[in-house]
């Protein structure tokens, strides 16, 4: 029996979505921006595919330009705009200390391209502070109202916790900045409405929600000041050039018309899931606790620490025994650095070192949550017992659970 | 596994007499990779501390050879094509607290160190196998050419020379205690290099026509000066050269550039050394200097070694023994003596270029006695 528990870093293509692709690449191969029938098939493809998405997250389809996944939404969101506005002459961006790399190495590529950034931290509870943003805002050398962009994500990927994204996107447009939210992991997890959220930009990636990988869509507010960042053809409204993935994007489509049929009794079912793991491990498995708040959060995910316990071999024990799961966000060099996530929340990076990202989704059962519980308690003793010493010891720090 | 084909055939080998294999390859460095959070090191707000914080503050310096990150892809390879399960695990901490750490503070000791018998002893066969056994390992096995075998009467396993003898590394090895040994397995030890390529050919493992790694892993432009001195900025520092009557014949920019026997890289103007070559015959840190001399002056009886490991039970009285003080050397006839955790060793015909930090090793044919490290 395998269980896989790596929801987060993708997801399982759901059949429908296999279906909509294979007829869209069998029988709809045409080129969308074509004038003829085939071209007209295919533009419908699209068209359909945009409004599911648009409903998905509250926006109109005309505002839903499709690009390869969530890190080209990402670059997309934040060089557009920053390339936009450089003629205005402000030269500062704020984002956060827990985003994806796909927004971090973004706004690092900025900084050396002599923008301003400003990195917003997150304390234990690893949630962002609205104060923190308003004092980020604040007026710098005599500018005021420098910051072009605000970059918060919606939901974090290691520990899933839900950023009040509403309250720092009005902070942000008192200050005229533009505000971008990166819900790759939001959407198809929880409900996610643009005009609520009162955002200008929003990331997401199919292959988070059951559909394909290399399909995605950012939501651009209709007015918002952006300059494309693949340039080309007409494509997409001029906005991003390049003849579209029809196949994926019809996937993405599907996927997104499931995720809002769905999202709310899934949610439920997956938070029991994941509540009831966490639970049964915190009490199984002795030194453990949740990292990051509990609430809010993501109902399918839960990332927690083992005392004295090297997460990386903990992983390797646990997919030996048919249990995939992650020590944070899925990294192609395999690089095991302490997550920067963890860090950033204040986490010594012993503690760092000793987490695990447990993140449930469509086809996981009570049976997965109990096979975990049978071989879990075990693998983490015989490490233990194992582990020299030096490796992951919590050096005077408690190792008593974070307040909730 | 490090992506070379010798540890690719020890797995094919021993996945094909259908062991149950995991291939797990030793991350020794960071690939190159920075961390999230560096480059915003000007931000307004004391938000983060940047990636390379480690414990020490330290930062390893990017470098490749055997485990660049090609290489790691290359394992990762063969053990898609051998199907078994394959991981890399990070010991880039632990590599450079018991591997490098030790090499540069030899080096800056005015000594010649040997950072392979390190790793295998003190990471490999300690750290690495720790964790095999965490996963259910009962071996672990590498790539090296030696032999372990199991002597039933003394109730001890032996080290012995590999069958090929050209390529033997059972002189890395001799640090292995008992325990060590219990569990390695070196499954290349008993073939010839060439019939470990032909092996990779037939079983068709994407490395079988890779080049052998010459340099140490973490140095792989063999420039180990700079690498020392970019780890120990101290040592960079000037000193003369002497003959063996103290007469100045140079200066020199730090002692870690100079190892026993040298005799390229000297800098030393002919009119200094009118007639023969010279070579370095002794470095005394403390005073910075390097003593240089003609080739009969290198010639050495005796050594003492401190820190020795015997395989073999450890001889009350002095034995006969063949020794080896470097990896290229050919083993010589001795008489070796215990000392407590010491030995004194002295050979019937003198030696050149007895090296201070280089492993001596005691050989009975082919068996590997024992060893330890030159004083």
């Amino acid at each position: 029996m395998r269980v896989y528990f790596d929801y987060n870093a993708t997801t399982p293509v759901a059949p429908d979505v296999v279906e909509a692709m294979t007829h869209v690449t069998l029988d709809l191969f045409g080129n969308p921006s074509s004038v003829h029938h085939f071209g007209q098939e295919a533009k419908r493809v699209l068209d359909d595919a945009r409004a599911a998405v648009a409903r998905l997250i509250g926006g109109e389809p005309s505002e839903v330009v499709f690009t390869s996944g969530g890190t080209e939404s990402d670059n997309f969101a934040i060089r557009g705009v920053a390339e936009a506005l450089e003629p205005t002459g402000r030269r500062h961006l704020i984002t956060t200390a827990i985003e994806h790399e796909a927004v971090l190495n973004t706004f690092r590529a900025l900084v050396r391209r002599g923008w301003r950034t400003t990195l917003l931290p997150v304390d234990q509870t690893g949630i962002v502070a609205p104060d923190r943003l308003r004092e980020a805002l604040e007026p710098t050398a005599g500018k005021p109202d420098d910051t072009v962009l605000v970059s918060v994500m919606h939901a974090n990927n290691e520990i899933g916790t839900v950023q009040p994204v509403a309250e720092l996107a009005a902070i942000a447009h008192e200050r005229h900045a533009v505000f971008h939210t990166d819900a790759v992991q939001s959407v198809g997890k929880i409900p996610v409405d643009v005009r609520a959220l009162g955002v200008d930009l929003l990331s997401l990636s199919a292959h988070k929600f059951n559909g394909p990988k290399g399909a995605g869509a950012l939501w651009i507010k209709r007015g918002t000041r952006m300059h494309p960042i693949l340039t080309g053809g007409k494509h997409e409204r001029n906005r991003r050039a390049g003849t579209e993935n029809v196949p994926a994007i019809a996937g993405l489509g599907v996927a997104a018309s499931l995720a809002a049929g769905k999202l709310a009794t899934e949610a439920v079912r997956v938070k029991q899931l994941r509540d009831r793991l966490e639970e049964r491990v915190l009490s199984a498995v002795a030194g453990t606790a949740i990292n990051g708040v509990r609430e809010p959060r993501v109902p399918n995910t839960t990332n927690i620490s083992f005392d004295r316990v090297e997460a990386e071999s903990l992983l390797i024990a646990l997919d030996l025994e048919g249990v995939a799961v992650s020590t944070g966000s899925a990294c192609s060099s395999g690089t095991l650095e302490p997550s920067h996530v963890l860090k950033a929340m204040g986490l010594p990076s012993h503690r760092a070192q000793n987490s695990l990202r447990f993140s449930l989704g469509s086809l996981s059962t009570e049976a997965d949550v109990d096979r975990v519980i049978e071989v879990l308690p075990r693998l983490v003793d015989k490490l233990r017992a194992l582990t020299p010493k030096t490796v992951g010891a919590h050096g005077g720090v408690p190792s008593a659970r974070f307040p909730a | 596994m490090s992506g070379g084909v010798d540890s690719s055939v020890a797995a094919a080998l021993l996945a094909d007499e259908g062991h149950d294999v995991i291939g797990i390859s030793m991350q020794l460095h960071n690939v190159g990779a920075a961390s999230p959070h560096d480059d915003f090191a000007s931000v307004s707000h004391d938000i983060v501390a940047t990636g390379s914080d480690d414990a020490s503050g330290r930062r390893m310096p990017s470098f490749g050879g055997c485990c660049s990150l090609e290489d790691l892809h290359d394992a990762r390879r063969v053990a898609a094509a051998l199907n078994i399960p394959y991981y890399m695990m990070n010991f880039e901490r632990q590599f450079n607290d018991q591997v490098v750490s030790n090499f540069v503070r030899e080096y800056a000791s005015g000594r010649t160190p040997l950072p392979c018998a390190h790793c295998n002893s003190d990471l490999k066969f300690a750290t690495l196998v720790e964790r095999a056994r965490a996963f259910g390992a009962d071996s672990l096995a590498t790539g090296h050419y030696a032999r372990v075998e199991r002597d039933w009467n003394a109730g001890r396993f032996l080290l012995k020379r590999a069958a090929d003898a050209t390529k033997d590394q059972s002189y890395f090895l001799f640090s292995l205690n008992q325990d060590q040994l219990s569990h390695a397995l070196f499954p290349v030890g008993d073939r010839s290099k060439a019939a470990v390529r032909d092996y990779a050919r037939q079983r068709r493992l994407p490395v079988a026509d890779k080049p052998d790694s010459q340099e140490l892993c973490f140095i792989p432009d063999n420039d180990y000066a700079s690498f020392v001195t970019s780890r120990a900025p101290d040592v960079a520092r000037a000193g003369l050269i002497v003959d063996e009557h103290d007469r100045r014949l140079g200066t020199h920019d730090g002692v870690h550039r100079f190892t026993i026997g040298q005799r390229k890289g000297l800098g030393l103007s002919s009119s200094a050394t009118p007639g023969r070559p010279l070579y370095v015959l002794k470095i005394n840190p403390a005073e910075r200097q390097v003593v240089v001399g003609p080739k009969a002056s290198l010639e050495r009886t005796t050594l003492t070694a401190s820190h020795v490991n015997w395989i073999v039970d450890e001889p009350a009285c002095p034995i006969r023994a063949e020794v080896q003080i470097r990896y290229r050397h050919r083993a010589a006839p001795a008489t070796v003596r215990s000392v407590g955790r010491s030995v004194e060793v002295v050979f019937d015909t003198p030696q050149i270029a007895v090296t201070p930090g280089q492993a001596v090793v005691f050989y009975d044919g082919d068996t590997v006695l024992g060893g330890g490290w030159i004083d």
